[in-house]
């Protein structure tokens, strides 16, 4: 049976696991290979490296993290941030990930996704959306609207209409994120998940928001999501998914166990 | 010598990475069909297209790998890879297989037993019906997990060494002799995955 995924976020600064907590402090938690693998063997079904620098500079620092990491990384690996072009997609491939994760560049030139697509499959191109309710609105979720810049700029695009265009120019999964749930703890936007997993056929990864098992029982069952992703409830020392998996399998949700 | 064929179909970099952490000697990333008939073993990986396969013919690959695995090369062929093993695909018909297994592989259905079905197929998923005599999947376990992504996939036959279910039952893993094929990635399929990529190193 097709189990729903437990994806592992690693934030990654300057060759640096990075952690906010309330948006403001950065705190240190670690070597990011060193974490990964521990994800990994503690039952992650998957590892994400999101590069929050992802300035020019920061591009060689990251290539080499992502070589390190994915050395003897056997299960699927993204890598997302600054990548702009077909070119770093191909520096992130060729450095050991299995796929990317592109947002504000797919809004600036969606050609994109298809570009990175046609060389290295669709499966490969995960387009990652910031989403916002739309406040005030009769339908904050229907209308609910893409943002970039962590939040800070709004697109103007509708979330459910770039996900289906997403789709349709070639993305492999959508990697849907709640800037209202996300770093609250208080669990997914499930109405907002289940609304882009209806509007799709590919794969969407729930985030923001992660608490409890309860929440990720929750936007796999009431929110349709294929897979959860979570950083901040794995942190510091907590790299051992099993017993989430038991808890979220025990709600009735299919998990890959033993692992 | 080991050829991991490269028929510029995505990344090939997994797999080899994989089967150097297994210690494998001597691995050959090549196009060159008089490589494939020296090898000692052949890979064949692939995420992509079922097109992207016409390479192969372009390029008397083909021919070569035909003339390796009857003369007992071992052959092991991933995703697309195991598709090719096959007399097609739906997904590119006018491109022919390698024409080992009958039959054809297809898209999955979007409806199956009167409920949508999303394709792709990605995930984490299970291996059930084992064979027995399997050298592949020597040590695997039913119900062990590996990790898919696909759209496409190939029928169930006298040679299915393992199936796997999602809108019915596919090939999840098919054997006769020296041609191996699974759908799964077993670069990407944790310990499972490192299993039966030992057991194809191991024959």
């Amino acid at each position: 049976m097709l189990t729903k995924r437990i994806i592992a976020c690693l934030d990654v600064r300057g060759g640096r696991v990075v952690k906010g907590v309330q948006f403001v402090d950065i705190v240190d938690a670690g070597d990011p290979a060193e974490l990964a693998h521990r994800h990994a063997r503690g039952g992650a079904d998957e590892i994400v490296l999101l590069d929050i620098t992802a300035t020019h500079e920061g591009r060689g620092t990251l290539l080499e993290t992502v070589k390190r990491t994915a050395e003897k990384l056997f299960v699927p690996f993204t890598v997302g941030g600054g990548i702009r072009s077909a070119e770093d997609a191909a520096a992130v491939f060729d450095a050991g990930a299995d796929k990317v994760s592109i947002n504000s560049s797919a809004i600036a030139r969606p050609e994109l996704i298809g570009e990175i697509g046609a060389s290295f499959g669709a499966q490969a191109v995960i387009v990652a959306i910031d989403a916002r309710r739309a406040k005030g609105s009769s339908d904050p979720v229907g209308e609910a609207e893409v943002f970039v810049s962590g939040g800070r700029k709004v697109t103007g695009l509708r979330v459910i209409e770039w996900a289906v265009e997403a789709e349709a120019r070639g993305a492999g999964e959508i990697l849907l994120t709640s800037m209202d749930t996300d770093g609250m703890r208080g669990g997914f936007d499930c109405e907002l998940t289940r609304r882009v997993s209806e509007a799709v056929q590919i794969p969407v990864i729930a985030s923001g928001g992660a608490g409890s098992a309860a929440h990720f029982a929750e936007v796999f069952l009431v929110g349709r999501a294929d897979a959860a992703l979570a950083a901040s409830i794995f942190h510091f020392g907590v790299t051992d998914s099993r017993a989430l998996k038991a808890e979220v399998a025990a709600a009735g949700v299919p998990m890959r166990l033993p692992c | 010598m080991i050829a991991v064929i490269d028929y510029k179909a995505g990344n090939l970099t997994s797999v080899v990475k994989a089967l150097r952490y297994l210690r494998a000697k001597d691995i050959v990333v090549t196009q060159s069909p008089e490589e494939v008939r020296l090898a000692d073993k052949i890979v064949l990986p692939g995420v992509g297209h079922f097109r992207s396969t016409q390479l192969l013919e372009d390029l008397g690959l083909t021919q070569a790998t035909r003339e390796a695995v009857s003369g007992g090369t071992p052959f092991l062929g991933i995703c697309v890879g195991l598709q090719w093993l096959y007399e097609g695909s739906t997904e590119a018909p006018e491109t022919l297989g390698l024409r080992q297994f009958a039959g054809h592989c297809e898209r999955f259905p979007a409806v199956f037993e009167g409920l949508e079905l999303k394709s792709p197929h990605v995930g984490w998923n299970s291996l059930e019906e084992i064979r027995g005599d399997s050298r592949l999947l020597a040590g695997v376990a039913a119900g062990s997990f590996v990790y898919y992504t696909h759209s496409w996939r190939a029928p169930l036959s006298a040679d299915t060494a393992a199936e796997t279910v999602y809108g019915g039952a596919f090939t999840a893993a098919v054997e006769r002799g020296n041609v191996m094929g699974v759908q799964f990635h077993p670069e990407k399929s944790a310990e499972t995955g490192l299993q039966v990529l030992r057991n194809y190193l191991a024959l």
